[in-house]
């Protein structure tokens, strides 16, 4: 794989382990309000400073990576397993399913996503579940499209075949034969999209819609703190930084990915 | 030509069905009174009563459904909960805002995007095109909320260049279109460059350089023009990427738009204002990607001649 895919595989998981280690190597407790420390510029006692309830924002950032990135995981392993079922089984099927199928996944994708997401999420109370069921319910069409074109591609190529020829069932063909073929794709696409999840649950938190206060999530924190983006930035940068910085990771390695597998997205 | 259109603008009618449906749907699932969600708290009861008998709502489903359509088609998208007013009033002042800050990210989304893409491509593999490739990455990895924080508290609380928020002429409109622009800046920058190296492998584009056309004439003449096509199509496509960025970019640069007015809607749980602005938006999405089926027309005459052939 190419350095880039390396690096940014090694930037995911050293993000990670910060995150998933916060209750363990933050100094503060990230909801712990000390009106002594508000609005402290970075020093050494807050490395990234405080906010202006004196709660240490390293502290916050990391336990909020934890819900952002569990978040854009498990609702890009939702999509994923979502969108490869409807994906294999309408384009291995055909038919009218598939034609149904397919007129489902395009009014989905008529709609811009993120407006759609937000539809989803105020029906239900916010939460993070909401933003999980509100990123995963849009975003499976776009995997589901994909793999459909993809298996159109791959069923009736000869080793399907032949498969057919020596009698395994067709329940066999589509899940030993047919889907292993999409693994490639599933992965490059899953690294690009989790990329865009991660901003996608930044920006439904920023509008509210997430993780309810007092516990922090990366969005959250820019749309709390950013009344006072002139006399504290730091309250907004380094949240928006992480941010930056796992998505741009996830698309990296998407990227990387594509690279190496000569996938065409 | 007269056919194909007449059989786009058929197409609309299954789609616009599924949207209506979908929308409906989430307006049944929505906390409270569905009648009141659409109406608003505040309406007298005999109004409510009105609407009732006019949606239907002690009817069948499929009744329901058929009196919701009916309200939209007559631009009632319902009342706001909090001011009372008709949200597609209000739609109405708030979308030309829109409209121009979109406009003004994609003025500047296009040129940049497509010069840097050209740039890249022509370049590939040097480090010229490995900056633009990194940057383009970068710029689909940041979240316009923050950008458009950094990029205000630079040009505006720092530098005292232009306005930091509000609704206005041309100044107000620089920084929020700069913001909406820089993703898609990013996605156009990408496609283009792979669109470009696709086309500089052709066939036709050996023909042209061994004939001696100048080079800077082959990229124009020969291969931009043929990548117009899918580009047209990604321009038309990131449209609803721009709705998207114009929920969190209004609110940032208090720009009064439909952005703005659905975050508004969000904060106070204001269900109608919320749907009238996805459906307002859905149905832009819709009408600018017929648009551009439309324009396809026009740019290749593969398909124009295809079709007076048959």
């Amino acid at each position: 794989m190419r350095k880039a895919g390396k690096v940014s595989i090694a930037l995911l998981f050293l993000i990670s382990l910060l995150c998933f280690t916060a209750p363990l190597i933050c100094p503060y407790n990230p909801d712990m309000i000390n009106l002594d420390s508000i609005k402290e510029p970075p020093s050494l006692q807050h490395l990234l400073g405080t906010d202006n309830k004196g709660r240490d924002i390293l502290s916050r950032v990391l336990h909020g990576g934890r819900i952002s990135i569990s978040i854009a995981f498990i609702a890009g392993f939702l999509s994923v397993g979502v969108g490869l079922m409807v994906g294999v089984f309408s384009g291995y099927v055909g038919g009218r399913i598939d034609t149904a199928l397919m007129a489902l996944i395009d009014l989905i994708l008529s709609f811009p996503a993120f407006l759609l997401a937000i539809g989803i999420s105020v029906v239900f109370p916010p939460g993070i579940y909401t933003v999980m069921i509100a990123i995963a319910a849009v975003g499976w069409a776009s995997f589901a499209r994909l793999i459909r074109g993809h298996v159109l591609t791959v069923k009736d190529a000869t080793f399907i075949e032949s498969s057919r020829a020596i009698g395994c069932s067709q329940i066999r063909i589509l899940f030993v034969h047919v889907m292993p073929q999409c693994i490639p794709l599933v992965l490059v696409m899953m690294g690009l999209k989790l990329g865009s999840y991660v901003l996608t649950e930044a920006s439904l938190s920023f509008l509210g819609l997430g993780a309810q206060p007092p516990t922090a999530t990366w969005g959250s924190m820019i749309s709390a703190n950013r009344a006072y983006i002139s006399s504290a930035p730091w309250m907004v940068f380094f949240p928006g930084l992480m941010i930056a910085i796992t998505s741009l990771s996830f698309n990296m390695l998407g990227d990387a990915l594509r690279d190496k597998y000569d996938v065409r997205i | 030509m007269k056919k194909y259109l007449a059989k786009r603008f058929l197409l609309l009618i299954p789609l616009l069905f599924g949207i209506t449906s979908l929308t409906f749907t989430l307006t049944k699932v929505l906390p409270g009174d569905p009648v009141l969600s659409m109406v608003g708290e505040r309406v007298r009861p005999e109004v409510v009563e009105k609407i009732r008998r006019e949606l239907g709502a002690d009817r069948s489903i499929f009744t329901q459904y058929v009196g919701y359509v009916r309200l939209l088609l007559k631009g009632e998208f319902g009342r706001s909960y909090y001011t009372n007013r008709k949200v597609f009033d209000d739609l109405l002042i708030k979308l030309p805002n829109t409209m121009k800050l979109t406009l003004g990210a994609m003025v500047i989304a296009i040129p940049v995007g497509l010069f840097l893409g050209l740039l890249s491509a022509c370049r590939r593999g040097t480090m010229t095109d490995r900056i633009v490739s990194s940057l383009s990455v970068t710029g689909l990895s940041i979240p316009v909320f923050w950008s458009g924080l950094l990029i205000m508290l630079l040009f505006s609380l720092k530098l005292n260049l232009l306005p930091p928020s509000g609704t206005g002429n041309i100044e107000f409109l620089v920084l929020p279109s700069i913001t909406l622009a820089l993703p898609a800046i990013a996605t156009l920058t990408r496609v283009t460059r792979t669109t470009l190296i696709e086309i500089f492998a052709m066939p036709f584009v050996a023909t042209a350089r061994a004939k001696g056309i100048k080079e800077s004439r082959v990229n124009i003449l020969h291969v931009f023009k043929n990548a117009l096509i899918p580009l047209v199509t990604v321009i038309g496509l990131d449209f609803g990427s721009y709705l998207n960025g114009a929920v969190l970019t209004e609110t940032i640069f208090g720009w009064d738009g439909m952005g703005r007015f659905t975050m508004e809607g969000i904060i106070k749980r204001d269900y109608p204002v919320i749907m009238g602005c996805i459906i307002a938006g859905t149905v832009m999405l819709v009408l600018v990607n017929l648009l551009v089926d439309v324009l396809y027309h026009y740019l290749d005459p593969r398909i124009r001649l295809y079709e007076k052939s048959r």
